[in-house]
């Protein structure tokens, strides 16, 4: 059976959850071999074959991560040619799709990107246009590489040996030309990954201001979810840009989306019409959020909001 | 590397074309292409960003910025609203060969375009609002094997080196590499002028050249939708949601919510 490579999202050895979810979805096309890229392998191998991976191709040497985004894709094109896998996936993140759009060219290969489901014949089901239209499309060229969006599927576990097989690249100097002199971080105050989350919760221009923000952040901590934003909240300063939901902003599909003060239009929906559930408080009933709502209460947020958020506090005891 | 003398630094800046965002957008059901005849065509967005970047830096520097895009004949439109924001000329990529061109496609038509320019920084937007793939940039980066510095959030360029803050997840990295460089920016790294009178009478005696592929020296078969390396076997209007149930705050709104969260197993 052919290998399917899945390029491996971590910070330091710690995977993120969509590394298992593409595994999940390699194992219906071949057998899933994980490519890690930087230092701490070590700590990722045992959740990798946990989750299914046959083979952990390792490739640790400092200057791989001193540049952005050319050479993991010099690592997966050199794998592509030396194993003949049956696709490469990798996640929907913004560098996820720079590396596979890189390797696209280097490998001569189809791309598609933001699948939210893959079969087992490599087709690929994409949400387009906000995902008011569903597209099945296939790679018709090399080596299918598609990139998948976060929460498309739940990652199964499906032990495997996980044989760690390290892996020696030359880099161009093309790959080599951009160096990263400096990593900033900025704190995200212990909430999680807004593109990662299960549960986002948002503000909108209903929030009025910075402070308002205040009983969003406390209902997202209540549910451990992730905080998010209108472009009118973002735009006025309320909200960091970063935090944005939309189609200028981040595309979200968490298994419950709650919008706040949000009235809905077509470039906010872009960036959430996917998620499993969605609930909404607004005090207009005419708002055309109420139209993707599972659930909705016409009223003011910032009533509504902080009884959710105590009654939640309640029954989780 | 070649040196560089910022007086004549040549900036190249590529824009798309795109539906307006608030248009539903539908594919044609015949070969599943985007619809472009039904709705308004502007400028991407994001792409506003990139140009107004590139004028800034020449503002700063001095030298010329060219700007291109690859669209059907109506991509004019957008070709001129960039030379009335002040870019000095345009580069139409047009030939109808090109036509449902796939992303490796069009990187492909982008990179001999640019290419042919003799760029020493070419700035992208980060993502096109129809298709949102973000992939183009990377792509020509790989192409013309030019240090590839994108998704940024400040761009400088000082002596012959470019140094951009690369958004990621976490805060950002700072990126360095000489020129010729290729960048793309993110939303609200600036604030995109808006053109003013006198900038649109001067657009229009802006020179625009055209391109079609056998100017580019590309063969009509490496292109377009047959050529296409990635596929849209089927498409479908996503199946409309069961309404849900829609409540008035009596003062018992976030107690209904809990409800339905619990029952839904949230909580
Ligand atoms: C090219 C382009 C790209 C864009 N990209 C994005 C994007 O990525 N993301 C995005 O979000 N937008 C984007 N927009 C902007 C978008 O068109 C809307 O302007 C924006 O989403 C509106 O934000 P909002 O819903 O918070 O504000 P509004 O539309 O003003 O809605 C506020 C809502 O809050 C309700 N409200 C007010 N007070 C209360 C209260 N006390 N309690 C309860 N409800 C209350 C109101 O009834 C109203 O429905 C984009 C626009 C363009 C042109
Ligand atoms: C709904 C839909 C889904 C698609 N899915 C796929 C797919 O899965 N795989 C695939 O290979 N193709 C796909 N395509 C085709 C692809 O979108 C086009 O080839 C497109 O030109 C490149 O992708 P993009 O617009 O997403 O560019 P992006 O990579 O998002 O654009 C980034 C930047 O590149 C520049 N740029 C992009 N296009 C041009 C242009 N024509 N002229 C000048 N500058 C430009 C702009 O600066 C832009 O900001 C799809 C098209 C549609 C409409």
């Amino acid at each position: 059976m052919a290998e399917v490579l899945v390029l491996v999202e971590h910070v330091d050895g710690t995977v993120k959850k969509v590394t298992y979810e593409l595994l999940t979805l390699a194992a219906r096309i071949g057998e899933p071999a994980a490519v890690f890229v930087g230092s701490g392998a070590d700590a990722a191998l045992p959740g990798l074959a946990e989750h299914g991976a046959a083979t952990v191709y390792v490739a640790d040497a400092p200057e791989l991560t001193a540049h952005p985004v050319a050479p993991k894709a010099e690592v997966l094109a050199t794998l592509v040619a030396e194993r003949a896998p049956a696709a490469v996936l990798l996640a929907s993140t913004a560098e996820g799709k720079e590396v596979g759009a890189r390797l696209a060219i280097r490998s001569g290969s189809g791309i598609i990107t933001d699948a939210v489901d893959v079969a087992a014949d490599g087709t690929a089901t994409q949400a387009v246009f906000g995902g008011s239209v569903i597209v099945q499309s296939k790679v018709a060229t090399g080596t299918p590489i598609i990139t998948v969006r976060t929460n498309s599927v739940a990652p199964q576990a499906a032990p495997a040996a996980g044989t760690r097989v390290d892996v020696a690249v030359e880099l161009s100097a093309a790959a080599k030309a951009a160096k990263v002199v400096d990593r900033v971080e900025q704190a995200k105050g212990g909430r999680p990954d807004l593109a990662e989350a299960a549960v986002v919760v948002s503000g909108g221009r209903g929030v009025g201001g910075a402070e308002g923000f205040g009983v969003i952040e406390a209902l997202a901590d209540s549910l451990g979810a992730a905080v998010g934003a209108s472009r009118a909240a973002t735009d006025a300063g309320w909200y960091p840009h970063q935090f944005q939901v939309g189609q200028t902003g981040k595309t979200v599909a968490p298994q419950l989306y709650i919008a706040n003060g949000i009235s809905g239009a077509i470039q906010h929906r872009a960036g959430m019409q996917t998620s499993k559930t969605v609930v909404v408080v607004n005090k207009d009933p005419e708002a055309p959020i109420f139209e993707l709502a599972d659930f909705g209460v016409v009223g003011d947020l910032f009533t509504v909001v902080p009884q959710l958020t105590e009654e939640i506090g309640k029954r989780k005891g | 590397m070649r040196e560089v003398d910022s007086a004549t630094m040549k900036i190249v800046v590529c824009v798309k074309q795109v539906p307006d965002s608030w248009a539903e957008k539908t594919l044609r059901p015949s070969d599943h292409t985007l619809d472009r005849e039904s709705v308004d065509a502007v400028m991407n967005e994001l792409d506003e960003y990139a140009v107004e970047e590139a004028l800034r830096l020449q503002e700063s520097q001095g030298g010329e910025v060219v700007v291109l895009s690859m669209g059907p004949s109506q991509a004019t439109d957008t070709i001129r609203k960039a030379l009335s924001m002040g870019a000095d000329a345009g580069v139409h990529v047009v030939d109808d060969g090109l036509h449902g061109s796939d992303a490796v496609a069009t990187s492909l038509a982008l990179a001999k375009a640019i290419e042919a320019q003799g760029a020493d920084l070419v700035i992208f937007g980060s993502e096109s609002t129809d298709a949102r793939m973000s992939v183009v940039p990377a792509m020509v980066a790989e192409r013309l094997g030019l240090p590839q510095l994108t998704f940024s959030s400040s761009v400088s360029v000082e002596g012959g080196t470019v140094r951009t803050n690369r958004v990621t997840e976490y805060g950002y990295d700072v990126v360095e590499a000489p020129l010729p460089a290729l960048v793309s920016v993110v939303e609200k790294i600036n604030e995109p002028r808006y053109p003013s009178f006198k900038g649109i009478m001067a657009a229009k005696k802006k020179p625009v050249s055209t391109l079609d592929l056998a100017g580019l020296g590309i063969a009509p078969a490496e292109v377009g939708l047959g050529a296409a390396w990635s596929v849209v076997a089927e498409a479908a209007a996503r199946p409309p949601k069961a309404k849900g149930t829609i409540v008035a705050d009596d003062g018992a709104g976030g107690v209904a919510i809990a409800d339905f969260l619990s029952a839904q197993k949230f909580i």
